[in-house]
């Protein structure tokens, strides 16, 4: 697939020549600002620039943090406690690092449902996508790990479930607990390695962020019609864009504006309201607190985890069938990592022609319905697991796999799409009207 | 790496794949410290067996110590327990395994395959809910006077064995043994 044509970086002055002709850095930004953008794109496009602000501030207060923190079991709890009260700012740091992670993972969620009812995923953007999950499970690995840091019970007690789910794999995985652990139990070895990790995988995922940047800006954006922007010649792309800068910076930017001035209220008013009481209590190893619950961005696929019980009939069948391999703990594992496992296979999954929800009837009321169904997979891992709550679980778990399993690859068939627009510039046109050249806002 | 037309393997083949073999080994030989490097330390092996005083644990009372950063309930049962545990038929169990590491692997879970002497006074487990890992509570908790885990209710008898709630196995007795009579080593 060409890109899309437009006006590339010409060195002007000698001192650009120069420079273009050692390192042609200046190009390279230019062309990666001036990038054409289908001028019709709404406000869920905004999310990728929360993301960007949300990876910086989480390396910067990071950074900033570990000049303070001392990983080791015996100074740990209390090091972070010298942040909150002696560090001067420190609890702001820390508060604004807590608080962070939230408004990644709520960033995440929205960008990756985008692109969900927008079909971002489909042909050619599969590889925007599959990059976009590999962050999102480093993200995860890079959220918990942290968590384990301050010392706290909640931290403790969740390494101890997170890292006894690699032990319910059959055979080996004892040994992969034992390994991932540094001991039979979590212990000092197990929090510097976490330390070292959890300062580690943000540049993973600076890395991978600039693939995923990479990737998109090869095949171009996706926008709301979810057709592809003209690129017969130059004159006809500018009709379906807007170079990406000015115009969406600034709009990305209004947007975080927002988006940051809520983050802010939140961290100053109110910035213990995502955590548990229970992480300012230091890690007890001999008392367990009443309730293990993880952070509510895991609650969804904790659910799942927990969802799979011994009387659930798939599970005996598995178990039946592997002639006793794979327990209810296992299945429970393996259908947590399958449920992140089938969203990284959506591209594959999906097999309509019609790349944006707008104008797939009936996929619509699915999606909506996953989205639903995603939201009360949150509030059953926050509940306590009663025969009710079990339940529940278990349907929406079902919905979720049915959703990617069943539900897409039938009805690229059975639907029928309505007609999309021949152009991008057609369908802005139909919003905004044809008075003047450009009318590049919302 | 040959040609349609040179279908003898070459001295270049052989290069090819000897240097890719070689390879593959040193890259190997490389990254397995590396990975060794996050097993348990020998510090933390060392520790792998403790002496356990219990002279000082009456009838009806246990203690927990802590053994390889786990706990460990050692239980001196009363006669009751001792009675109740023994009544229990294998079949009403649904873990029927003595999930016992001083015992072979087949062996079941009567209360004579759980506990620590003949008389069936000591009992040693591993205080850890086979769940999803929290400490259950003690001292005749739960419905089957054993003990019973509050993270999502698991009930425990008094040999410590599963008897209703999420948890798939009977809580683990680890390797122990009596080295004299007031002293249980594990490990």
């Amino acid at each position: 697939m060409a890109g899309i044509p437009h006006d590339h970086y010409e060195p002007k002055s000698g001192i650009e020549k120069w420079l273009h002709e050692r390192l042609k850095i200046v190009s390279l930004v230019y062309d990666t600002l001036m990038i054409p953008t289908p001028k019709n794109l709404n406000w869920w496009w905004i999310w990728g620039i929360v993301l960007a602000f949300c990876l910086g501030l989480q390396i910067i207060t990071g950074i900033i943090l570990a000049m303070h923190y001392t990983p080791n079991t015996s100074m740990a709890f209390s090091s972070v406690e010298h942040i909150m009260r002696d560090v001067n700012g420190g609890y702001f740091i820390r508060y604004l690092h807590m608080n962070g992670a939230t408004l990644f993972f709520l960033a995440v969620y929205i960008h990756i449902f985008r692109g969900l009812f927008y079909g971002s995923y489909k042909a050619p953007r599969e590889v925007t996508w599959i990059v976009g999950m590999l962050i999102y499970l480093l993200m995860m690995a890079t959220a918990f790990m942290g968590y384990v840091l301050p010392w706290g019970q909640m931290s403790y007690w969740g390494a101890t479930v997170i890292t006894g789910l690699f032990g319910a794999i059959p055979g080996i995985g004892p040994h992969i607990q034992t390994w991932l652990l540094g001991g039979p139990s979590v212990s000092n070895a197990t929090l510097n390695r976490f330390f070292s990790l959890h300062y580690l995988l943000p540049f993973i995922i600076a890395g991978l962020v600039i693939v995923h940047i990479w990737a998109f800006h090869s095949t171009g954006n996706n926008n709301p019609t979810g057709v592809e922007v003209r690129r017969g010649s130059k004159e006809e792309a500018e009709k379906d864009t807007l170079p990406f800068w000015p115009y969406f910076v600034l709009k990305d930017l209004f947007a975080l504006g927002i988006v940051v001035t809520i983050f802010f209220a939140i961290v100053g008013f109110m910035p213990n309201y995502f955590g548990s009481p229970d992480n300012y209590i230091m890690a007890d190893s001999l008392k367990t607190p009443p309730s293990i619950e993880p952070e509510w961005y895991f609650l969804p696929f904790y659910a799942i985890l927990r969802a799979f019980t011994q009387d659930v009939w798939v599970v005996q069948l598995a178990h039946w069938v592997t002639f006793g391999i794979v327990d209810a703990k296992f299945f429970g594992v393996l259908a947590m990592f399958g449920a992140i496992a089938v969203l990284a296979l959506v591209p594959w999954l999906d097999t309509s022609t019609v790349r944006s929800g707008r104008f797939r009837p009936s996929f619509k009321w699915w999606f909506r319905l996953l989205v639903v169904d995603f939201l009360v997979l949150m509030w059953c891992g926050s509940q306590f697991p009663t025969a009710l709550i079990g339940w529940i679980s278990l349907i929406a778990a079902t919905y979720w796999f049915a959703y990617f399993l069943v539900i897409l690859p039938l009805l690229g068939v059975l639907e029928r799409p309505l007609p999309t627009p021949a152009t991008i510039e057609e369908d802005f046109n139909a919003h905004y009207g044809t008075g003047g050249a450009a009318h590049p806002a919302e | 790496m040959s040609h349609a037309e040179e279908p003898r393997a070459t001295r270049r083949d052989f290069l090819y794949y000897a240097t890719a073999g070689v390879g593959a080994v040193a890259a190997g030989a490389a990254a397995w410290p590396l990975i060794d490097q996050m097993n348990p330390s020998a510090d933390v092996a060392a520790l792998a067996s403790v002496d356990v005083d219990i002279s000082n644990v009456q009838e009806g009372t246990q203690i927990t110590v802590k053994w390889l950063g786990k706990p460990i309930f050692i239980r001196h049962r009363t006669a009751k327990e001792i009675k109740e545990a023994r009544a229990v038929k294998i079949s009403d169990l649904p873990d029927p395994k003595a999930e016992n590491s001083n015992l072979p692997d087949g062996a079941q879970a009567t209360d004579e395959n759980r506990v620590l002497d003949k008389e069936g006074k000591w009992l040693v487990m591993i205080g850890i809910c086979t769940h999803l890992g929290c400490v259950p509570l003690g001292n005749n908790a739960g419905e089957y006077d054993g003990w019973f885990c509050p993270c999502h209710g698991s009930q425990y008898d008094t040999a410590g064995r599963i008897r209703k709630g999420p948890a798939p196995r009977n809580l683990q007795i680890p390797v122990a043994k009596f080295t004299d009579p007031k002293t249980v080593k594990l490990g």
